[in-house]
């Protein structure tokens, strides 16, 4: 029984391996791009022409931007682009479980790991851009030198985190119907399922706010705090 | 009994004891969790979107303890390093 996607392995040349996970990634990644890349070659200003793709689309962006209001509200739109993706990606390749045949490229650690470590990058880079370089590291020292250590552990094992919950929920998902399949087949893997793709669509939702959150943190300086206690 | 029977038995009981008490606190938490969202959420019907966002998030926090239980359990049964060794020598 394969648990991730990682060991179907479709060409291979000397070292490097073609496996499942990179494939249907890159499926997913051509549906997203051709998909938006169709919708808005004519993007229409005026309300009464407009086409549906581009008005869920723009329902989808909209969803998105408010969001990611309501968790940093001085936040701007430059999250936007990063946030957004990781919920398209990971959305999109967790409801795609139900064309048959298809391996969630998030059912494997690989994946997620790459997905947590852009986080995890994404954190201090827009930390740095809001408050500074010597600021921002300068919050790793608050209150004392002594929390250095325990700073950078809660970041390292948030990050990890994140990679294994996504993983393990996908991959649980996957693992459940393959061995409800073989104990009692045709209608209980049909509910799995269904619940698979509420928890697929849950999981998109949860990373992206959880990005979210943790960028929201970094990029509140020790003047807006003292600014929001003091006004 | 020779090494790779312990090792598989060992294995087994601790996945599925690692599995079984794991879940109990998650479970217990969770429970607590929507419990006290749910009370607020009938006191305060505005903010139910506001506490609805907050304990998913709390939930995936709390849910990731039972995951990663289950990891560990299934890579205690699908890909035991130990079995493996055993295995291969």
């Amino acid at each position: 029984m394969h648990i991730t996607p990682d060991h179907t392995i479709y060409w291979q040349w000397h070292f490097v391996h073609l496996n499942a996970t990179i494939v249907y990634t890159w499926i997913v990644m051509l549906l997203l791009t051709g998909v938006s890349w169709l919708v808005t070659r004519h993007v229409e200003k005026s309300e009464l022409r407009r086409s549906r793709w581009q008005n869920a689309l723009e329902v989808i962006v909209e969803q998105i931007r408010r969001q990611i209001r309501e968790v940093c509200p001085q936040g701007s739109d430059i999250y936007l682009p990063f946030v957004g993706t990781l919920f398209l990606f990971i959305a999109t390749s967790n409801l795609l479980e139900v064309v048959p045949g298809w391996h969630a490229p998030t059912g494997s650690l690989s994946t997620t790991s790459a997905l947590a470590i852009c986080v995890g990058v994404a954190v201090p880079v827009f930390g740095i851009l809001r408050q500074g370089f010597v600021e921002y590291f300068h919050g790793y020292l608050r209150p004392s030198f002594i929390m250095l250590p325990f700073h950078l552990l809660s970041e390292t094992s948030r990050n990890l985190a994140l990679a294994v919950r996504l993983f393990g929920n996908i991959m649980s998902g996957s693992l459940i119907v393959a061995i409800l399949l073989a104990v009692a087949p045709l209608f209980f893997p049909l509910l799995m399922q269904a619940l698979g793709l509420l928890i697929g669509l849950i999981q998109a939702y949860i990373f992206a706010v959880l990005a979210m959150v943790y960028i929201a943190a970094a990029v509140q300086s020790q003047h807006d705090v003292e600014g929001a206690l003091h006004g | 009994m020779d090494s790779m029977t312990v090792i598989g038995i060992s294995s087994i009981a601790a996945a599925a004891v690692c599995m079984g008490i794991g879940s109990i606190g998650p479970a217990l938490g969770e429970a607590r969790a929507i419990q006290q969202a749910l009370s607020s959420m009938a006191q305060q019907p505005d903010e139910a979107g506001t506490i609805s966002r907050t304990l998913f998030i709390g939930l995936a926090m709390i849910e990731s303890i039972a995951i990663y239980c289950f990891v560990i359990s299934i890579i205690l049964i699908y890909a035991n390093p130990f079995w493996n060794h055993v295995v291969a020598k």
